[in-house]
C-alpha cells in the first residue's frame, strides 16, 4: 500500500495574548491509500488544528509550525508557499468542513462554488465545467441537479448543504479527503444518510479519508484505523477493533465507559472522567491525562510516557505498559457474540 | 412509579403556532397531550424542528400556547390572574437550558445568577443567602470561591452546573431540562447526567428531559415521547419503546443511532429514511410523516392519525395499526 500522507513529529502552536498555546505536540501518523483513518478527541485536544495543518488552513500568524514535517506523496507541505498550496488544496486534498451552514459562500450559486477550483486551472470551457458540476451533484445524491445548480445555499436544507460540501471536496478528484466533524450539526437520520454516502463514495473512488470527530459511534461505523488525541498528543492508536475491544489507554477506556449506550441499564451508574482537560498554555511535563487518570502513578505527573507497542498496529502512550508497572485490565467494550439486530 | 393517581403536570391538546406572515403559519406544536407523574423522568425526543423545545418552553410559561391547556396539580397555569399564584408556579417549575454559554448573564456573578430567584421568592438576609448559595454550589460540585466569579471564567461543564444550581435555587418540584448535555464534551456529559440522576433521587424531582440523543434518553427516562414535526408519534414506557418500537419513524430513528461498537455498527441493519423533514409552515392535513414513510397507504395522505393506546400504555399515532 502506498503512503499518501506522512506526518512526522508535527508541532503547531499559536501566539496569543496569554502566551503561546501548544495546540499540537509531536503528532506522527501516516495515511495509506484508500483507508479511512479517524481522529477522535474532545474539544480543544488539537484534532481540528492537526487536520487544518494538513492543508495549511490555520492562520499563520498567529499560528506557526514549531517543528515536524507533513509530506503529501513525498512533497513537503509545511514549507510550501501560498501559491504552491493553492495547487494542493481541493485538487490533491479535499476538505469537508464542520458546519455546512456557515462554510458555503452565501452569495454564490451552488454550481459556481463547485466549479470554483477549476477556474484557476483553465482546463475546461464553460459547458464542460457545468457538466462536471452536474455529474458530481448526481453522485452525492442530489436529484434535480439542473435546478440545484442555480440555487443559493440558503435555499437548501442542512443535509443538502453538507452534500454540496462533499461535492466540492470530491470534484477535483483528490487523493485524500479531510472531513472535520462532517455530521456534528446534522440530525441523526440525516447523519446516517451522509455517513453512508461518504462510505460508498470512498469505496467507489478509493480515496483516503481523514475523519475527525468526537463521536465514537461515527468512528465505529466508518474507520479502519483510529488515533485518539488528548491534550495535543496522540495517546493511543490502533485498528478500530483494538481501540474498542482491547483498549490500552485509560483515556480511551474512560471515553468508552462514559457514554450511555443502548445497552446501559437504567440503574447502572455512568463512569464519568472527573476533572477537565489540561491547560495548553502550560501543558504538564508528564502525561497530559495524569490529572484525571484513576490509575495515575508518580511517574505519570513528571515524565512523558513513551509510545509502547502492543502489536505492530496498536500503540499506546501510557506508563501502565511499562514492565515494572502493575498489570491492570482496563475496561473496554465487550465483544457481543451471536446475533446482532 | 405511578403511585399517585393525579399527574403532576397535564398537557392537554397543546398547540403553539407562530405567525410568520399573513398567509403563513408555522405550526411548531400541534395537538400534543401527555401527563407527567411525580418523581418520574419523561424523555422528549425528536429531530431539530420537531417542536420539542417549544413544548418545553410552553410548560415553563416562556411561551403562551395558541390552543390547549397545561395543568399543574390540576390548575391551569395560564389561567392564574393573581401575582402570588404566578410566582408560586414559577417557584415550582424551573428550566435548565441547552446552551450554557448563552443562558448565563455575562454581567452577573455566580452569586447573582443563583441568588436572583431566591431573593425574589423570599426575604432573606445577605448572610443566609450566602450560606444557601454555598450549599447549592456544593450540591452541584462547585465551591464557595466560585461565588464572586463571572460566567466566562468557567468551562462549559461548570457553566452547566451553575445553570443547574440556578434551577435548584428555589426548590422546584418539576424541572424542564432542554438538551442539558448536548453542548458538552463526551467525558463531561456523564458527570452532568449522573448529577441529575442523583439530585432526582435526593430531592424527588420530576424531569421533562428534552434531547435528540436516543441513547441518553433511554438511560435517564421512565417514559419516552417521540415527536415529529409538531406532533407526538409514539409514547411509551422507555423499555417498551426501545424493545418494541411501533411507529415507522421511531423504528428509523432507533436504527440510525450511531453505536460506539464497531461490530454492531458495521453489521446493523439500518432503515434509511428518504429525504428530510418537511417544513412546518402550513403543513398539509394528513400524517406529517407520510412523505418519508415507506409503508404509506392512501389513507395516510388524507387524514391525521390519532394517538391511540395499545397494550401497556403504548400510544402510537399511525394509520397502520
Amino acid at each position: 500500500m502506498e503512503k499518501m500522507l506522512e506526518v512526522k513529529n508535527l508541532n503547531f502552536s499559536f501566539h496569543t495574548y496569554g502566551g503561546i498555546v501548544k495546540a499540537v505536540r509531536g503528532v506522527t501518523f501516516d495515511v495509506n491509500e484508500g483507508e479511512v483513518i479517524g481522529i477522535v478527541g474532545e474539544s480543544g485536544c488539537g484534532k481540528s488544528v492537526t487536520a487544518q495543518c494538513l492543508i495549511r488552513l490555520n492562520p499563520e500568524p498567529p499560528g506557526f509550525f514549531d517543528e515536524g514535517s507533513i509530506k503529501y506523496k513525498g512533497k513537503e507541505i509545511s514549507k510550501m508557499s501560498d501559491k504552491e498550496m493553492r495547487k494542493i488544496r481541493g485538487v490533491e486534498i479535499g476538505f469537508i468542513f464542520q458546519d455546512p451552514m456557515t462554510s458555503l459562500n452565501p452569495t454564490m450559486k451552488v454550481g459556481k462554488q463547485i466549479e470554483e477550483i477549476f477556474i484557476q486551472r483553465k482546463l475546461y470551457n464553460k459547458k464542460e465545467l457545468k457538466d462536471k458540476a452536474l455529474e458530481i451533484l448526481k453522485m452525492v445524491g442530489i436529484s434535480d441537479g439542473e435546478r440545484r445548480y442555480n440555487q443559493y445555499p440558503h435555499e437548501l436544507s442542512g443535509g443538502m448543504k453538507q452534500r454540496v460540501m462533499i461535492a466540492i471536496a470530491l470534484v477535483g478528484n483528490p487523493g485524500i479527503i479531510i472531513a472535520d466533524e462532517p455530521t456534528t450539526s446534522l440530525d441523526v437520520t440525516i447523519e446516517a444518510q451522509i455517513l453512508d454516502l461518504l462510505k460508498d463514495l470512498q469505496k467507489k473512488l478509493k480515496t483516503s479519508i481523514v475523519l475527525i470527530t468526537h463521536d465514537l459511534g461515527v468512528i465505529a461505523k466508518m474507520c479502519d484505523r483510529v488515533l485518539v488525541m488528548y491534550g495535543g498528543k496522540i495517546v493511543e492508536r490502533g485498528m478500530v477493533d483494538d481501540i474498542f475491544y482491547n483498549t490500552k489507554h485509560p483515556y480511551t477506556s474512560g471515553l468508552l465507559c462514559s457514554i450511555a449506550s443502548l445497552e446501559t441499564e437504567k440503574d447502572e451508574e455512568l463512569q464519568p472522567i472527573e476533572g477537565t482537560p489540561p491547560d495548553l498554555f502550560s501543558p504538564p511535563p508528564g502525561c497530559p491525562f495524569a490529572a484525571r487518570c484513576e490509575y495515575a502513578m508518580e511517574v505519570c505527573y513528571k515524565i512523558m510516557p513513551p509510545e509502547y507497542e502492543i502489536t505492530e498496529e496498536h500503540q499506546t502512550m501510557c506508563w501502565l505498559q511499562h514492565e515494572n508497572s502493575l498489570d491492570i485490565k482496563l475496561p473496554c467494550k465487550k465483544v457481543i457474540k451471536g446475533e446482532v439486530f | 412509579m405511578n403511585t399517585e393517581k393525579e399527574p403532576l403536570v397535564q398537557v392537554k391538546k397543546l398547540s403553539k403556532y407562530f405567525q410568520i406572515s399573513k398567509k403563513e403559519t408555522l405550526k411548531a406544536v400541534e395537538d400534543v397531550s401527555f401527563d407527567i407523574y411525580k418523581g418520574e423522568t419523561v424523555g422528549l425526543v425528536g429531530e431539530s424542528g420537531c417542536g420539542k423545545s417549544t413544548t418545553g418552553r410552553c410548560l415553563v410559561k416562556l411561551y403562551e400556547p395558541t390552543k390547549g391547556n397545561v395543568l399543574y396539580k390540576g390548575k391551569d397555569i395560564f389561567d392564574s390572574k393573581k401575582n402570588s399564584e404566578k410566582l408560586e408556579y414559577c417557584k415550582n417549575t424551573q428550566m435548565i437550558f441547552q446552551n450554557p454559554y448563552s443562558s448565563l448573564n455575562p454581567r452577573m456573578t455566580v452569586k447573582d445568577v443563583v441568588g436572583e430567584g431566591i431573593r425574589l421568592h423570599e426575604k432573606i438576609s445577605e448572610k443566609n443567602l450566602d450560606e444557601k448559595i454555598e450549599d447549592l454550589l456544593k450540591t452541584v460540585g462547585l465551591n464557595r470561591d466560585h461565588m464572586s466569579r463571572f460566567s466566562h471564567e468557567f468551562s462549559g461543564g461548570q457553566r452547566q452546573r451553575i445553570g443547574i444550581a440556578r434551577a435548584l435555587s428555589v426548590n422546584p418540584e418539576f424541572i424542564v431540562c432542554d438538551e442539558p448535555i448536548s453542548a458538552l464534551d463526551v467525558s463531561i456529559q456523564a458527570q452532568v447526567l449522573n448529577m441529575l440522576k442523583k439530585l432526582q433521587k435526593e430531592r424527588g424531582l420530576t424531569y421533562l428531559f428534552i434531547a435528540h440523543d436516543l441513547s441518553v434518553v433511554k438511560y435517564i427516562s421512565d417514559k419516552v415521547i417521540v415527536m415529529y414535526l409538531g406532533t407526538i408519534v409514539e409514547q411509551a414506557n422507555a423499555v417498551d419503546l426501545y424493545k418494541n418500537p411501533m411507529h415507522p419513524y421511531t423504528k428509523a430513528l432507533l436504527s440510525a443511532i450511531p453505536e460506539a461498537d464497531p461490530k454492531i455498527a458495521k453489521s446493523k441493519q439500518r432503515i434509511m429514511l428518504k429525504g428530510e423533514i418537511p417544513s412546518p409552515i402550513n403543513p398539509k392535513e394528513c400524517c406529517r410523516f407520510v412523505e418519508r414513510c415507506t409503508y404509506a397507504k392512501p389513507i395516510c395522505h388524507e387524514a391525521i392519525p390519532k394517538l391511540k393506546t395499545y397494550d401497556d400504555n403504548h400510544k402510537v399515532a399511525c394509520h397502520l395499526f
